[in-house]
């Protein structure tokens, strides 16, 4: 067996795979809005980045991400507080003093009576979000988001390295600023303009820039490029529609935002334009790649554990199993048995994904 | 190797050129030091190795530059880049990846070499500089040394048979240097790469170079030779070659090792004799540290510092990069909230004094001097300043005349040299005339020329009655002007004593005289100058 194969051997796994099964536990999550199925989702997510997650600084935005998840609810049920009407039921659980609005905003309410279903609906609701985002946390927390960029196909390879540097740039900018107002007190002022604050931020950056340019270009960057400019802005565009073409179908598939046949055209000709220019765009690229990650066993374990877990809940949501969907909003949520069972399937990951060491061991690639 | 052929440079809008008719050349498996006052050309003469002076700068370059036989006329930096590595100033300001791993491989991916001769390379490299423990590290998480040697390495395993520094040692510590020194002697003794270095650190460095080119700067020709030659008679030198003058050693010794053993004969002359020091005239308190803690999340920075600061005391601050240094300085101007524990400046909390009194009691040069920096022209700055510390006019302007004359003070503060800029930022700093005065890094990048005139205004600042705190790795400096050297490790406070006692006996803090002299007690070539004048 490929060294690459084994289940236990440590290594990073491809930070591809993280994200496609944190995408299918936001999938499962965008199918229900039952809270015990949604809290099980948020346990499995926490629990694999718990087991697999590594010591880098982009490790902890699981925790970033559930309490933006957090302040995602609080936002939704203090709205909905404040504009609830009866129309969702009648148990009043207290009322806010009723303010008066003008003339033209007839049939928006502000206060008032406050009821315990248009309450839960919103917890419920702001819960699926919240969830949602939190599997987008996991896959950040799991894979470098570097890594994910360094196995773009080569025809994007520039808007690659874009990212990456802005990725750098971005908390560069942050700890500039705080300098800066931090020296601004040695100056003996308590306050600043634009000019004293955001100007140094921007030369300091702009520096930073042109030397990391001038570092590139001594490093060979853009050598190989002998292709001329307009063929590879085709590659690179006809990629990205493709991108774009596969995201659409994908949304519509899953939210039946479009009919099924424009949905699967979408989802075909993205697929054809992104395959055909990364193909086109791969053959010309002389750059090589320095120990890319290998997609292997675990790789396909994961993923199929994401897509189990998601694949359950499409079928039981299409199927309508009962307990997906709750009755209403002050029922005690049932708890449906194939649904959990396929969701406890995105477990996997803790176990079949190998484990992270400080050293990486030698993989076969 | 490298080959310069009446080369001038003369930047887009500039008065005259940056370099003037330069010609030399440097043969294969040669270390090559390049010397000159700070914006006397050095980096221009640098970034021409690998053409990134004129492709990338802009400018005109005339005469002809050959690297390995190629015409940098023709060849872009990129074209370059499997002959010629360039390792910048401020490494991190280079790095394109995240990892030390993925640094090393960067440049070899983009000359598109084969995976498996990559990562044998990488392999190679990562021994050769001693960097295998921290193959998996995140770049921003090692130490300033571990950056300077991981940035050499990302040069080094595209296989360039030409190495360009621009002062790799500048911004490190002791220790530091020696581990990025030594990873160069290996390159150029064991694999034959031709290493060209820009460095004002020459007491580090000299004794490895082959050959020296010097830029003075303005019009004057450049000079190259054997570093003996140059040193009779450079108007630059470190104190190992200034005590070499001073005794009439011939062949100059370079290292500490070849002065020593041609110092037998001074040190009995000296034996009898003492270093006139003078005693620091202790003042009122005016800083006072008692059990400081600060943390920045769960990283300690200080662990329990407790430290007294008196008027006319010139105190030097060291310790290895991250050991405490710049958080100490920070926690006496109140930037940095700490844990628990006590830190007044002047009597008062500086977290609870407004920031307009707070200037009036002590003022910091940050290790930016740019931080303090706003204005387009230096003479708004000057009048910023007088305005922010409530001083008649006119008075920032006389104090940067003093230290810096010269000036033009329509410049942008931006296009100063290093030198200017701090002398600038210093003269806003001493514009509110604070009783307390803390610098944090003030040599890095400081020519012996601009390092010679801050001594004099430190000395000048403590006979007046102020207070100084300097942190530098500088040991020289140290020697030249503290009265006390404070040295922090993780954060506490290991040593506090009068600088002889504190750096003679160090192995790493000592300065080339005492290391010469040992076990006299002498630290600078100034000391030993007056002790023989006093006993002839």
């Amino acid at each position: 067996m490929r060294a690459a194969n084994h289940l236990t051997l440590p290594r990073a796994l491809h930070p591809g795979a993280w994200w496609l099964w944190a995408l299918g536990l936001a999938v499962a999550a965008s199918r229900t809005r039952n809270p015990v199925l949604l809290i099980l989702i948020l346990v499995i997510a926490g629990f694999v980045v718990a087991a697999r997650r590594s010591d880098a600084p982009w490790a902890n935005s699981y925790v970033a991400f559930l309490k933006l998840g957090l302040v995602v609810i609080a936002v939704r049920v203090v709205l909905q507080a404040l504009l609830s009407t009866r129309s969702q039921g009648n148990t009043i659980l207290f009322t806010l003093p009723l303010i008066p609005l003008p003339a033209w905003a007839t049939g928006v309410k502000l206060g008032g009576e406050v009821t315990a279903e248009a309450l839960l609906t919103a917890l419920y609701d702001g819960l699926q979000l919240a969830v949602m985002l939190c599997c987008i946390g996991a896959a950040n927390a799991l894979a470098s988001p570097r890594r994910l960029l360094k196995s773009l196909p080569g025809a994007l390879y520039e808007m690659g390295v874009a990212c990456v540097v802005a990725l750098t740039f971005a908390p560069q900018l942050v700890t500039d600023a705080r300098r800066i107002r931090a020296a601004r007190r040695l100056r003996g002022r308590t306050s600043g303009s634009f000019r004293t604050t955001a100007m140094p931020v921007l030369e300091g950056a702009l520096d930073r820039s042109v030397e990391l340019a001038a570092a590139m270009d001594s490093r060979g960057y853009g050598r190989t490029a002998q292709v001329p400019r307009n063929q590879r802005r085709i590659t690179g565009g006809s990629v990205l529609l493709g991108l774009l073409g596969i995201a659409l179908g994908v949304y519509s598939l899953l939210t039946d935002a479009m009919s099924f046949p424009i949905a699967a055209t979408a989802l075909a000709v993205g697929l054809l334009l992104a395959v055909g220019a990364m193909t086109v765009g791969h053959q010309r690229v002389a750059r090589t790649r320095y120990r890319p990650d290998p997609w292997a066993l675990p790789e396909w374990l994961v993923t199929l554990s994401g897509a189990i877990a998601a694949g359950t809940m499409i079928v039981a949501a299409n199927r309508g199993v009962e307990g997906l969907v709750l009755a209403g909003p002050l029922v005690v949520p049932p708890v449906p048995l194939v649904p959990v069972l396929g969701l406890l399937v995105g477990l996997a990951p803790a176990i079949v994904a190998p484990p992270l060491t400080r050293r990486r061991e030698l993989v076969a690639a | 190797m490298i080959e310069f052929d009446r080369v001038s440079v003369t930047y887009d809008g500039a008065a005259g050129p940056a370099l003037r008719e330069v010609s030399f050349s440097v043969p294969e498996g040669e270390l090559a030091l390049v010397i000159g006052r700070t914006g006397s050309g050095k980096s221009t003469l640098l970034r021409a190795i690998n053409g990134l002076v004129p492709h990338f700068t802009g400018g005109t370059l005339a005469g002809r530059v050959l690297v390995n036989g190629r015409d940098t006329r023709d060849f872009r930096p990129r074209d370059l880049a499997d002959v010629v590595g360039i390792v910048g100033q401020e490494p991190m300001a280079g790095f394109v990846t995240d990892t030390v791993e993925d640094e090393l491989a960067y440049s070899m991916e983009s000359l598109g070499i084969a995976p498996d001769v990559m990562r044998r390379r990488v392999e190679e490299t990562l021994d050769l500089l001693g960097l295998a423990d921290v193959r998996d590290r995140a770049l921003t998480s090692l130490s300033g040394g571990q950056r300077q040697r991981t940035a050499i390495g990302s040069a080094l395993t595209s296989h360039p048979a030409v190495l360009v520094l621009d002062e790799p040692t500048s911004a490190l510590d002791p220790q530091a240097a020696e581990e990025v020194l030594a990873a160069l002697q290996r390159l150029v003794h064991d694999l034959g790469v031709t290493v060209v270095m820009a460095e004002h650190r020459l007491e580090r460095v000299i004794q490895y170079a082959d050959r020296v080119i010097e830029v003075p700067g303005g019009s004057a020709a450049v000079s190259t030779g054997l570093p003996v030659d140059l040193m009779v008679t450079a108007p630059v030198a470190p104190p190992v070659v200034e005590l070499g003058r001073l005794a009439g050693w011939s062949p100059l010794p370079l290292s500490v090792r070849d002065a020593r053993r041609a110092a037998v004969a001074l040190r009995s002359r000296l034996t009898d004799l003492a270093p006139r020091r003078l005693i620091a005239v202790e003042g009122p308190e005016l800083a006072h540290c008692e059990d400081l803690v600060v943390a920045y999340g769960n990283i300690p920075a200080l662990r329990g510092v407790s430290v007294s600061i008196r008027a006319g005391e010139v105190v030097a601050l060291m310790g290895r990069n991250g050991a405490g240094k710049s958080t100490l300085l920070n926690a006496l101007v109140g930037l940095v909230q700490p844990r628990s524990g006590r830190a007044t400046a002047a009597g008062a909390d500086p977290r609870r004094t407004k920031p307009s009194q707070l200037v009036k009691a002590v003022g910091l040069v940050p290790q930016e001097p740019a931080d303090l920096l706003y204005a387009a022209t230096v003479a708004d700055e000057c009048a910023g300043a007088d305005s922010d510390f409530r001083v008649p006019a006119g008075s920032c302007r006389a104090l940067l005349d003093r230290l810096a004359p010269g000036i033009d003070v329509q410049m942008h503060p931006r296009d100063l040299s290093e030198g200017q800029r701090l002398c600038l930022a210093l003269a806003v700093v001493l514009c509110g005339a604070p009783p307390l005065l803390l610098l944090d890094e003030p040599t890095r990048g400081l020519d012996y020329g601009a390092k010679r005139r801050l001594v004099e205004i430190l000395r000048e600042l403590a006979a007046g009655g102020h207070a100084v705190v300097l942190s530098t790795h500088d040991v020289e400096m140290v020697a030249e002007v503290a009265s006390r050297v404070l040295v922090l490790a993780e954060g506490e406070l290991v040593g506090d004593g009068e600088t002889a006692t504190v750096i003679a006996g160090s192995p790493a803090f000592a300065p080339q005289v005492a290391k010469i002299l040992a076990p006299l007690p002498f630290l600078t070539v100034g000391e030993v100058a007056t002790a023989l004048e006093q006993a002839s």
